[in-house]
This record gives C-alpha cells, structure tokens and sequence, in this order.
C-alpha cells in the first residue's frame, strides 16, 4: 500500500466482493461459535494431526490454554469478519485472517497418510479450501481496496 | 459578473459535496451487506429455534445422574478386607483409594511422557472415601503381597513414597471375616468362589462388595439372597455401569416412551486381543509353593496344579460362567436398569470355540436370544473373541431407536407414526439423532452440528474439559459405603443381583444342554 493502486471499476468491484465474501464466511463461522453455549476447539484441537500436532494438543490440554483459544478464535473470527466486510483496518484483519487460516490449516493439513475424525465436504491432496482462502486473503493483502471502498477511506484520509 | 463567480463557486460547492458525497458512499458501500449478514444470521437462528422447539415439543429430558454427596471428613470410617488381588482386584483398590506403587510410579512416568495423559492428577483429585484396609487374602504369594503395599500406600505415592503398616495377610478368607476390625469385604475372586464367599462374609455380619456374576451355580445363587437378606447386610454387585451417566439419560427417555413400543433390544460384546479371551499373562514366581492350589479349587472339580488354570481360570468352566457370566451379564444389568427388564421368561443359545483353540472349554462366541412375553420383546445378546468390529447396544422402537455406549443418542424410525408428521414436514431428519447425549456437557440439545456428531462418537468432545474423568468404579464403590453408613440400599442390591445371576445362568444352562430354557416365576425355579 505504499502508492494506491489504479483498478477499473470491474477490478476494484471484485476485489470489493471477494473481500466481502471471505469476511462473511469469517463473521458467520464466528457467530456459529458464539451463539452455541457448548462449543469449544478442543474436539478440533485434539484431533489435530502432521507436526504441529503436539503443540494443538497441548493447548487442548489444558483448560486455561484452551480458554484463551478458544476467546481468540470465536472473537477473532467476527473481528476479521467485520473489518474485511466493512473494510475497517483492513491490513491487521488480513494478516490476523491469514494467520488463524495457517494454525486451521497447519492443524489438519491433508497430507498423504493424515486421517481424520472431521469430516470433509470434498476430496483434497495438499490443497484445501482453507489454503485456497488463505492465498485469496494474501492477494487481497497485495490489492487493498479498502481505502477505495470500506472505511479505511476515513481513517486513512490524511495519508491518501 | 460577481454574481458569475458566486454561481460558479456555489457550483463547486456543490460539486465537492457530491464529490463528498460519493466519497461518503463509497466508504460506507458494504454496510448494507453487514446488514444483509445479520438479517440473514437471525433468520438462521429463528429456523433453528424452531427446529429445536419443534423437537423438544416431542422430547423432553432433563434428569442428572443423581449427585452423591462428598463423603465428610467425621463420617464414620469403614474397615475393610480385600479378598482376591489378581487382575480386578487391584482396580477396585485403586477405586476405593489404595493404588500400589508402582501403579502410582508408572501413572507418573506416562504424565511426564505425554502431558495429555492425566491419569495421575485425576487419581490424585479421587475423593478420599474414608476407609482403612485392615486385612487381606489372595492365595498368590505376590498377589498378597501387592494387596498389602496397595493398602499400605495411603498417600497415593510411588516407590519412593513413605507406606503405612501392612494390613494382615490372612491365609484363608474365612479368617479374614473372623476379624473384628473388619466391617466389609471386597470380593474379587474367580466366579466358582463369589458365592461361597458372599454366604460366609454375609453369615459374618460382613457387608459385601463383590464382582460380577453374582454367582457360579444356580443353587448357590437362593443361597446368597438368602444370606444377604437374613443378615441385613449392605451387598453392592460390581455392574459399575450403574453410574453410567447415560444410562440414567436412557432410562428417562425410555420412561418418557420416546421410542414407542420396543420390541427388540440387541446387545453385543466385541474383543479381538488375548488379554479380550482371558489369555492373560503367567506370572513368573508364580509355582506351587507360591500358590494355595487347593485352596483356588474350592468346590471346582480337582484338578493337577496348573498356572493356565490359575491365571486364565475364566477360560473353564470348572471355574468361570464364561462370556454369560463375565461379559452378557454387563450388558443384561445395563438393560435392567433402564428397561425394569426382570428375568426372562426363555433363553437359547448357540456359539462354540471357533478361535481360541487353546484347550479351554468356554465359548468364544456365543449368542443368546432372551424371550419377555409379558413385555412383548426379545433380548439379543451376541459375543465374539475374535473381532472388534463395533455392533454397539440398541434399543429398538416402533417410533425411534437408542444407541448407546457412554454417549447416547436417539434417532427417529422412518416408520414412526408419532414422528411421521414431523419427518414429512423436514423437521425431523432420519439421518441425524434427534436426542443426543454427551456426557459433561451442561444443556440438552436437540440440534447439534455434524461436526460436533463426528467428535463426540469418538469420544474425543469434553474429555478434558476442567481435566477430569469420572471413573465409574470408584462411584460405585462409593454408593455402596455411603449405603453401609446409612443402611440403605445401593443401586446394584441383592435383588438386581439375583436377576442377573439368573438370567445369565439360563443362557449358560441352555448353551451347555444346548436346548431352550424356561424361568417358572412361580416357583422361582429355572426348568
């Protein structure tokens, strides 16, 4: 974001969407956590496999760790949410979207010979919905839009 | 000419605010899809509410397990004798408070290992029950001994830690219930010995705990009751699923006819490993100068001194009731609690020793169909050794069926008429459960997420929430001595007992004579 970026209006109107979109899914697999009393990570986390394994269940593990997860997650999860749909400190929403998709990701990557208990609504080698949103936020990241189109347009004014 | 310029200045003017304008609107150009978000999130919520409300119309639970309380630091304490220290033995000490140390020591070196193993604090946090062991008996010299340094660790320790006194090491039981500071025994013998042993503990004024099956003989088992009730001792039979958490869940639902008339309940017992078939280990010290042999056979029938005998003693029938005994009669006393079940009025039963061909002389299949006329259903019990495949416990409606393990869940029968009105409007989905229970969780709910369906069937949901397990042993030995300070009745009583030894005993009978088998409850005889 050092020089704003020129687009035509089809291009800034779908960077506008996409963002839209992947803050949607955000806010609302945020609100499905808060609105549920019962829901915690620690199914998630322990069924965490590959290397990083050790380190998920080890949050699961213990109730304060577990706690402060699954704070983070919930909150995280409808602040990302919010800021890429309105477009409201856009750059901490993305980094933090792209960091909480690397822990989902790095938690149940599906690599070759991984199983498990979570079911999965598709068939993926490698590749997965999670890595595919992550790499669509890092582009977001490299074409803002939210100075153009949300409310950093007030925030920043002075430096645009 | 001014007014030109004014002109123009008001046109700029109201360029910039237009400009301004667009200006505003574009940053605010999202807001209406965060509105579109929320009226969308809360039509979500108002479907799902209805779902719910709509199930819950049909389902209502909402009992506990009833809560015991913690046993008072003045409560009266309980003097205790421990009676066989094999295999269940050891874990019914550990229940009671009495760990060996070196159990104690391998608990701590896997919570060094792993930090998710937390076997040790949970045992460390096992509330302290209030009771002493005074004496103990096992016909093995180890065993003995083990008895008596779990006894001794009274401060939960490993081998480093400070033992209290031994208890005394009695030779034969029947000394150990001559001893006066002795108030109750736990009984965790081979089967032939559960009656003999409950008789003479009873006849001793002794209050007994004792493994499951009730008994190993038919004529034994009138004999036991009648012991136990002339006496008036407190006698708890060791079915721990007692204090299973959804069992008391599935009684209620039952109670609430959730599942519309039942018919046919299928239980079964899945193993596949050596240590599943009884093969269990020898234990090298073990010889006959090390073990009372004579005193192991009791009333069995003689037989050369033998460690397969002596350790894999439920692979004959000269000392065990096989799968009957050891594992149906787990699976009979859960359907008693929950269904009132009783004594049925048939049993047949077939099976043979497909697998283990290793000289023993009990089954290692087995299947028995119970018949209840007067309740219009039949009881499938079927038993492999020799595979896990899981065939879990079903209790099968005309409206819907349970499944049930330490999870339950109900689901609706595409053939029910009392949901039939609710399956055609889609609010019912076969597929789904419309109960479901997991332990530890605080409120029922009818609708939950698939995800969440996935993870508490593997049980991995809640098991570490707050760090503890319930260990469903150590409650029922706790029922039982709350029982005995307060002289009321615990939950797997003397009655509950007789119905299991009975039933269990009519599917052995009709196993070996190999025809159909009736209770007359008149005379209350099998025939």
């Amino acid at each position: 974001m050092k020089k704003t970026l020129q687009y035509s209006n089809a291009q800034l109107s779908m960077l506008v969407v996409l963002r839209v979109l992947i803050g949607w899914h955000f806010l609302y697999e945020g609100f499905v956590k808060l609105l549920n009393p019962n829901w915690s990570s620690v199914g998630y986390l322990l069924d965490s496999e590959g290397f990083l394994s050790g380190f998920f269940e080890t949050i699961a593990s213990n109730p304060n760790s577990l706690a402060v997860a699954d704070f983070l997650n919930m909150w995280g999860l409808i602040a990302i949410g919010l800021g890429l749909m309105l477009g409201c400190l856009t750059r901490v929403a993305i980094i933090s979207g792209i960091t909480l998709l690397a822990f989902y990701y790095l938690s149940h990557p599906p690599f070759i010979g991984l199983k498990y208990a979570m079911p999965t609504e598709g068939s993926y080698l490698i590749v997965n919905k999670i890595l595919i949103e992550l790499f669509a936020l890092v582009v977001l990241y490299l074409f803002p839009s939210s100075r153009q189109i949300g409310l950093d347009k007030f925030l920043f004014k002075a430096k645009s | 000419m001014s007014e030109n310029i004014e002109n123009k200045n008001i046109q700029k003017n109201e360029d910039t605010k237009k400009l301004n304008r667009r200006e505003v609107l574009k940053g605010l150009a999202t807001l209406p899809v965060v509105g579109a978000f929320f009226y969308s999130l809360y039509k979500k919520k108002q479907y799902d509410s209805f779902l719910k409300s709509s199930l819950l119309e049909e389902i209502k639970i909402s009992g506990e397990a009833p809560v015991m309380p913690k046993t008072t630091a003045n409560s009266k304490q309980i003097r205790l004798g421990l009676i066989g220290f094999g295999i269940r033995g050891p874990q019914l000490a550990r229940s009671a408070g009495f760990a060996h140390p070196e159990y104690i020591e391998s608990l701590q070196k896997s919570a060094m290992e792993n930090s998710n193993d937390k076997r040790y604090s949970n045992y460390l946090e096992q509330e302290d029950l209030n009771v002493v062991v005074n004496g103990i008996c096992d016909v093995f010299d180890v065993h003995a001994e083990n008895a008596q340094k779990a006894a001794a660790n009274i401060n939960r320790e490993g081998k480093s830690g400070k033992l209290a006194s031994f208890p005394k090491r009695y030779k034969t039981y029947k000394e150990l219930l001559k001893a006066d500071d002795i108030d109750a025994v736990i009984i965790a013998s081979p089967d032939h010995w559960h009656g003999p042993m409950t008789i003479d503990a009873a006849n001793a004024g002794k209050h007994v705990y004792c493994e499951k099956p009730l008994t190993w003989t038919v004529p034994e088992t009138y004999e036991v009751v009648r012991a136990v009730k002339e006496n008036n001792i407190v006698f708890q039979l060791g079915h721990q699923g007692r204090q299973t958490e959804s069992y008391f869940k599935a009684k209620e639902a039952i109670e609430n006819d959730f599942l519309g008339k039942v018919s046919l309940i299928e239980v079964t017992t899945n193993r596949n490993d050596p240590n599943g078939a009884w093969v269990y280990p020898i234990h090298p010290d073990a010889n006959p100068s090390t073990i009372d042999w004579q005193q192991f056979i009791g009333q069995a029938p003689q037989h050369e001194f033998s460690l397969e005998r002596f350790f894999r003693w439920r692979c004959w029938w000269d000392y065990s009731t096989g799968l009957s005994g050891d594992l149906l009669t787990h699976e009979y006393d859960a359907m008693n609690q929950i269904l009132n079940l009783g004594i049925p009025q048939t049993a047949v039963s077939s099976g043979g020793i497909y697998y283990f061909k290793d000289g023993r002389t009990v089954p290692d299949v087995l299947h028995t169909v119970f018949e209840y006329p007067e309740k219009d259903l039949t009881m499938m019990y079927s038993a492999t050794l020799a595979s896990n495949k899981r065939r879990g416990r079903v209790i099968m409606g005309h409206d819907a069926y349970m499944e049930l393990g330490s999870t339950m869940n109900i689901y609706a029968d595409s053939g029910s008429d009392r949901y039939r009105d609710k399956i055609e409007k889609g609010i019912i989905d076969t597929n789904l459960p419309i109960y479901s229970f997991v332990p530890g969780r605080k409120d029922v709910d009818a609708v939950t997420s698939p995800t969440e369906q996935y993870f508490a069937g593997r049980g991995l949901l809640y098991t570490y929430r707050g760090g503890k397990r319930v260990n469903t042993t150590h409650l029922h030995i706790k029922d039982w001595l709350e029982c005995i300070r307060e002289n009321r009745q615990p939950s797997c009583n003397i009655d509950e007992a007789f119905d299991e030894a009975i039933t269990a005993h009519m599917g052995t009978i009709a196993f070996k004579e190999n025809r159909k088998v009736f209770w007359d409850a008149d005379k209350q005889q099998i025939i």
